[in-house]
Parts: C-alpha cells; structure tokens; sequence
C-alpha cells in the first residue's frame, strides 16, 4: 500500500483542528517574542550594566538558556517543578519555557545591536543636551533597532519552529495536532505535508514582513553602509543553533 | 573682509577680560587614561568672544582638552569653569554648561536615520521645550546660514561631507550656545570641502562667537585666531597671538612643530 494521496494532503490542510493548531503556534510565536524582547531587553540592559554583579547575572543566565536544549527547559517546567510544588498550567508552562528561552537569544541581539552603535552618536547627543531618555529613545534605539532587524528575524524564524517543541509537553498546537490526527488516521505523509506547508507559509510570511522592516528601517543610504559593516558580528550571534 | 575688521574693531573698545566672567576657565586640569596623562596641569584662560585655535602634535592632549569644557570626556583633577558655572561632575550643573556650548566633531556624528532638519531640531524640541513650528524655523534660519536651506530633507548619508559638517555645525547653533567647540572639523573632509566649513568658520567668528577649535588648518588660525594655543604631552607649552607664533614660537617643540605643518 505505498501510496500517498494529495486529496488527503488538501484536506487535511483545510481540517479545521489543524487550523486551530496553526493558531495556537502562531500565539505561542507572537507571545515569546514579545515577552522573550521585554525580558531580553531587560538582561541585555543589565549586561551592559558596569555592576559587576548585575553584568554578571545577565551573563549566567544568557549562558545557562544558550546552552541547554529548549527541550529540557520545557520538560524541567513542565514536569520537573511540581516535584517542589510549582504548578502552572501546559500553556503556561510553554510560554515561559519559551520567554526564557528566547530572552536569552534577543538579549544577546539587543546588546550587540547597541554595541555597534558609535560612540559619537551618544556624545553628539550629549552635547546638544538631550537628556538620557531621549538620547536612548531618539537616538540609540532606533539605530540599534536597525542594526537588530536580520538577527532578530533569524531568531523569530527559529523560535517559530522551536514551538512545535511544546508538543511534547501536550500543547496542541500544528505540531501536537498533526500528530493527533496522524495517530488516528495513520496518513503520515498526508498530514505532515499540510503541516509542512503551514510551517513554511508561517515562515515565508514572517520573511517578507522582516524584509519589510529592513526596507522600512534602512531609509537613509548612510545607515545602510553603517549596517553592512556592524551587522556583520551580529548576524553571527544568532545564528547558532537553537536546541 | 570689511565686516570682518568690524567686528574686529567693536571687540577692540571693550577689552575682553574686562567683559567680566570668562567664558572658559581652567585651573591645574589633569586627566588620566590609566597611565597615560592625557592633560597635565592645563591652565587655560578664554574671555568672551575670543577665538582660539588649539594646536600640537597628536596625542598632545587638543581633543580631550576641548572635549573636557562640555564633559563629554571627565577631568579627574582641577577645576573647570564654563561662564562661571563649576564642571563638577553634578548632573545640573553639566547640563547647564552643555546648554552654553555647541560640538562640531571631526566625524560629524549627524544622526544618520533622520533628515537633516530632524537632525537640527530635535534638541531645540526635546531639550527646550519648542514647538515643531518654532524649531522647524530655527533650523531653516540656521541651515540657510551654513549655506545649505535646500538639503533640508535629505538623510546625512545623501550628502557631500562638506555638507554634512556644515549641518552639524547648524544642528550646533539651534541651541543657541555661548561657546563653540570645532574638534578638527575639517580633518575628515576630502581637501576639495575643508574650505566651505572653514568659510563657515569664520563667518561665525565674524558674529562674535566664542570659539575653540583644534585645527592644523594654520591658513584658519592666522586669519580667525586672536590666540594659539600649543600643546605637547598634554601641557599647554605656548599661548600668543597667530603672529608671533608663527613667526617667534618660543619653544623648541613648537619649532619642529610648525616646521612639519609647514611646508
């Protein structure tokens, strides 16, 4: 019986549980990427900080996330905290496992982002007396955004796909949901094609709004030159490999 | 050159150390990086509307002299006056003294992901408080000064680098400072653009500006400098007026000095 029937393959694209998995994936996404920047901000924030000890914290906690397996963390979350008596709920536990996670990898974006801003840029706005709030608001965020921009993309693009991880702590979401549908139908290729394709329009989505942004962001002809030259260290920072 | 000699003549009836507080006083300035002494015991004197151009060989302490009157650099012994208010190291009073003083760097520092009028009234907006209408107009004023209304809309990175110091020279004056500082703005620019920034230059002495500038550009310290200042080891070794520097400098140092600039 080696067969594989695309009739099956379309209609499992358009199975409506499915679909609702695709939502739950692109929530689980939108959520850690927002946490994952606020919190990311927060640490890279702190190791740039000069106290050695806050510097140093930021530094362990970027080092432990980077360097376990994301499937770990989800499973010491899920599993592994009621044993002391710490309880949340799956999709509780997945965006935290998730935010923590990609806190790390932001964090580390963010600061080579601002890094790579020059230091003339603050001084200039030093001396015309902008305050400190507007210099980082005005001056070195939106620079250090723009140098942000394709690392953070990569990023997103990984933690899109690292979401389908939360299926093994029974989130069901495209990737829990296919396997649903798998184990009931025993059509493997048929449903993991139409989960395949989601994946890639999720991601071939997410390109386009990225190259949007660059495009957006890239206006001046001066921060383009700037961004090739500084962009360089940076891209190189997220595009190890997620666990 | 006759409203030159003008404003020449006016600064001639009221002697400027009589003006009153200096515009710029330092007294026994030291500063360190590690164990490099970048400033070693700088005395330095400038009265109001006095023009002094800061020369010396490099690493002979020019920049971070000038860089310490706003506290983009922080002296580490001495004091520091600026229009009589103490540089020491509290919040208000370097804000106070940043408001009195204007930058103009050797690599621009133009924020690059805003037009040029954004670039010239951010801080007239944010830090005074002016409404967009009133800053926008301040910038246009200012850009027409510098010679260049029409690049208004332009990012920095369209422009010329000629161009681009002269905006920042424009972005400088929206905040209306007492005091410019020129940290060699003419040692980035192709040959072709040094003189359109130094025809600014003086356009702005010409009107009274109190002035520092370090420069090797010695065709500028002649014509616009009241007094040179030369530097080495980051001491101050000469102060006189352009004629007699050139023509009598006083220190060997400054002999070998002019004799490399010089040609």
């Amino acid at each position: 019986m080696s067969h594989f029937s695309p009739t099956a393959a379309v209609s499992y694209f358009f199975n409506y549980f499915l679909m609702k998995g695709v939502l739950v994936t692109i929530g689980l996404t939108v959520a850690a990427v927002v946490g994952g920047l606020i919190l990311g901000m927060g640490i890279a924030l702190l190791r740039m900080s000069s106290n050695p000890v806050l510097a140093g914290a930021a530094r362990f906690y970027i080092w432990f996330f980077r360097g376990t397996p994301l499937l770990i963390q989800l499973v010491v979350i899920y599993s592994g905290l009621p044993q002391l008596g710490i309880k949340f709920s799956v999709i509780t536990c997945a965006l935290v496992g998730l935010i923590l996670n990609e806190a790390a990898y932001l964090a580390e974006i963010v600061r080579s982002g601002f890094m790579a801003v020059s230091a003339g840029q603050r001084e200039a706005a030093w001396a015309l007396s902008l305050s400190p709030w507007i210099t980082f608001r005005r001056v070195t965020l939106p620079q250090a955004f723009r140098l942000m921009i394709p690392p953070l993309g990569n990023s997103i693009n990984s933690l899109l796909k690292a979401t389908s991880l939360a299926s093994v702590i029974s989130v069901e979401e495209l990737m829990r949901r296919s396997d649903m549908l798998m184990q009931e139908h025993f059509q493997i290729l048929e449903v993991y094609a139409a989960a395949t394709a989601y994946y890639l329009i999720l991601t071939s989505v997410w390109d386009a709004v990225q190259r949007r942004l660059e495009k957006h962001f890239g206006r001046s002809s001066a921060a383009k030159t700037r961004r090739v030259a500084a962009s360089a260290p940076v891209a190189q920072a997220s595009v190890e490999a997620r666990a | 050159m006759s409203e030159r000699s003008m404003a020449r003549a006016e600064g001639a009836t009221v002697q400027p150390q009589l003006r009153g507080v200096p515009a710029v006083r330092m007294e026994a300035v030291y500063k360190h990086y590690g164990d490099f002494t970048a400033l070693n015991e700088v005395d330095l004197k400038v009265a109001k509307g006095e023009k002094i151009v800061v020369c010396g060989p490099s690493g002979s302490g020019k920049s971070t002299l000038i860089r310490c009157i706003n506290h983009i650099e922080k002296h580490d012994e001495g004091l520091i006056y600026v229009n009589g208010v103490e540089l020491d190291h509290q919040r208000k009073n370097i804000d106070a003294v940043r408001r009195d003083t204007g930058m103009v760097f050797q690599s621009f520092n133009l924020f690059p992901h805003m037009t040029v009028l954004e670039n010239c009234t951010l801080a007239p907006m944010t830090a005074n408080g002016m409404s967009e209408a009133g800053a926008k107009d301040l910038a246009m004023h200012f850009l027409t000064k510098v010679r260049i209304p029409d690049q208004a809309a332009k990012f920095p990175g369209q422009l010329s680098g000629g161009q681009q110091q002269r905006v920042a020279i424009a972005r400088a004056l929206c905040m209306r400072p007492k005091i410019m500082l020129f940290d060699e703005p003419t040692s980035a620019l192709d040959p072709e653009m040094v003189k359109e920034v130094l025809e600014t230059m003086k356009k702005l002495a010409e009107e009274g500006m109190t002035m520092l500038c370090v420069t090797h550009e010695m065709g500028f310290a002649r014509e616009v400098a009241d007094r040179i200042v030369f530097m080495n080891e980051g001491k101050v070794v000469e102060q006189a007026a352009p004629e007699e520097f050139f023509k009598h400098p006083r220190s060997e140092r400054a002999r070998t000095f002019l004799d490399q600039i010089i040609h």
